[in-house]
């Protein structure tokens, strides 16, 4: 049964807006359970790691606390690839040391196990029940669309936690996103960092990072890129037009979360999955692929 | 008191491996680690020469340098190294001990995450509006960003409305208590 607790992460409600409601969408389609964990707190990305190592752990705890208490059984979905790493660290942490599992209980002042799984929302729709229920609902086809999937760092390193086995190209976003009918391209720039929150404390050192990313998926052939994360794709959304300005390119590239071309591929509008609130034009190129492909409804 | 730690640069850099749980004689300085850093270009010292600083027992260089605050860990280089040596965990206890003489050689980070922790102990959820906001008043860098916020509110990406944790207090408790916890590291 596709049934997971649920970690939307502080993004979600703002900036993420297009990949909640496009998630909301494709679960609703394939009957996929998402029970949000109750009062849930922040994960402490991007900063709390940089404070300190305990209040880097204490933050996840109490929502593996509560995942525990009120959702037992149930391995825990984490769609957004910074809370991802944090949650995992924690659990990690928890698991491998009695020691800094007591330490911990005593800072936050909760039991925590940490033996719920911790899964990206690829993790979970590439399953195979997930796979087999996104392919009977994709039922138009985006056929035509070259894409490169863009993983960023989070979802995938460090190696060692994320288990992961072809760090520099992993395949699961492209096995799952295929089945929107699009083509992905190779290219080598998947599992490189977006910068992170470094685009706003740190932006001239920062905003090359995302201008190479356009760079490497243009002269690969992408017409658009695809993300698993709201802060992956906020960073390279909301910073093409400006790249384009300051630098004199002239990249055209949209940038779509997975779950959104998944979501259109079963059949939503381009307001169901956001995309009149994208920062770079996003409806004209999915508009297009579709009437091309001959299956807008 | 935690002042004297820093006179001797060599028990520090013992310090910083050890809590990093690195061997530090791990390292034969290839440069693979700075070849693939994606913020190497912006960075006064490598990530190779960080290692290398720590081995020679530097780390009054390595804490006062701008590259623990630039690094954004993503972990690249510690997935590429040959001998698995964990330069983020290395740099972010780097990070750890300059803010124990309140050392931060590129404030904008270090304000950006005070901020951010700040709303997190007030709120319990980061509020990206405040955490944008205040982010532009305290670190000068005031119409950063503003061009975005029209299509922002049009689009109802953002919004005056606090997105609160209900039990704010706990999270409030458990992180006071883990920053003493923090600070006795
Ligand atoms: S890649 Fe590893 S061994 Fe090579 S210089 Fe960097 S830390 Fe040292
Ligand atoms: S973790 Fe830091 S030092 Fe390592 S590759 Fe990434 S930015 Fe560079």
């Amino acid at each position: 049964m596709l049934r997971y607790a649920y970690y939307p992460g502080c993004s979600m409600d703002t900036t993420g807006v297009t990949y909640r409601i496009s998630i909301e969408y494709l679960a609703k389609k394939i009957g996929l359970e998402l029970m949000e964990i109750p009062d849930w707190n922040c994960c402490g990305a991007s900063s709390a790691h940089a404070k300190g190592k305990w209040q880097a752990l204490a933050l996840p705890a109490r929502n593996l606390a509560i995942a525990e208490k009120r959702l037992p059984g149930l391995d825990i979905c984490v769609p957004c690839a910074a809370c991802y790493a944090r949650l995992l660290a924690a659990t990690v942490a928890i698991r491998e040391s009695a020691e800094t599992r007591s330490r911990i209980e005593e800072i936050t002042g909760v039991t925590v196990k940490a033996n719920a799984n911790i899964l990206t929302l690829m993790d979970v729709l590439g399953t195979e029940e997930g796979m087999a229920a996104c392919a009977a609902a994709a039922t138009r086809k985006l056929t035509g669309l070259k894409v490169a999937c863009y993983y960023g760092c989070l979802t995938s390193r460090p190696q060692a936690i994320t288990g992961i086995e072809n760090i520099e190209s992993p395949e699961l976003m492209e096995k799952i996103v295929s089945l929107s009918g699009v083509e992905c391209v190779d290219w080598d720039f998947k599992t490189e960092c977006c910068g992170g929150s470094h685009q706003v404390d740190a932006p001239t050192a920062a905003r090359p990072l995302v201008e190479r990313i356009f760079r490497n998926a243009k002269s690969n052939g992408a017409q658009a890129i695809v993300t698993a994360c709201p802060m992956c794709h906020l960073n390279l959304d909301m910073r093409e037009e400006e790249i384009n300005r300051k630098m004199g390119t002239a990249y055209d590239i949209p940038v779509y979360q997975f779950t959104q071309l998944l979501a259109v591929a079963m059949g939503a509008s381009a307001k169901e999955v956001g995309l009149q609130k994208h920062f770079y034009p996003a409806f004209k190129r999915l508009d297009r692929t579709l009437r091309k492909a001959g299956t807008l409804q | 008191m935690a002042q004297l730690q820093f006179d001797n640069s060599a028990v520090l850099a013992e310090k910083i491996a050890a809590d990093a749980g690195v061997t530090l004689s791990d390292c034969y300085q290839c440069g693979k680690c700075s070849a693939g850093c994606p913020m190497s270009a912006s960075m006064d010292i490598q990530p190779r020469q960080a290692v290398r600083l720590l081995q020679l027992g530097m780390a009054d260089e390595l804490i006062r340098s701008r590259m623990i605050w630039l690094c954004a860990s993503c972990h690249m280089c510690v997935d590429r190294c040959p001998n698995d040596v964990d330069l983020p965990a290395l740099i972010e206890n780097a990070r750890y001990q300059a803010q124990r003489i309140k050392l931060c050689a590129v404030p904008e980070v270090g304000k950006f995450n005070d901020i951010f922790m700040e709303n997190v102990k007030n709120f319990g959820k980061s509020q990206e509006v405040i955490l944008e906001g205040a982010y532009n008043l305290l670190s000068g860098n005031l119409l950063q960003d503003m061009g975005s916020v029209p299509h922002m509110l049009r689009h109802g990406i953002i919004g005056p409305e606090i997105r609160a944790v209900r039990e704010r207090e706990h999270v409030r408790r458990m992180l006071t208590e883990a920053e003493r916890e923090d600070e006795g590291c």
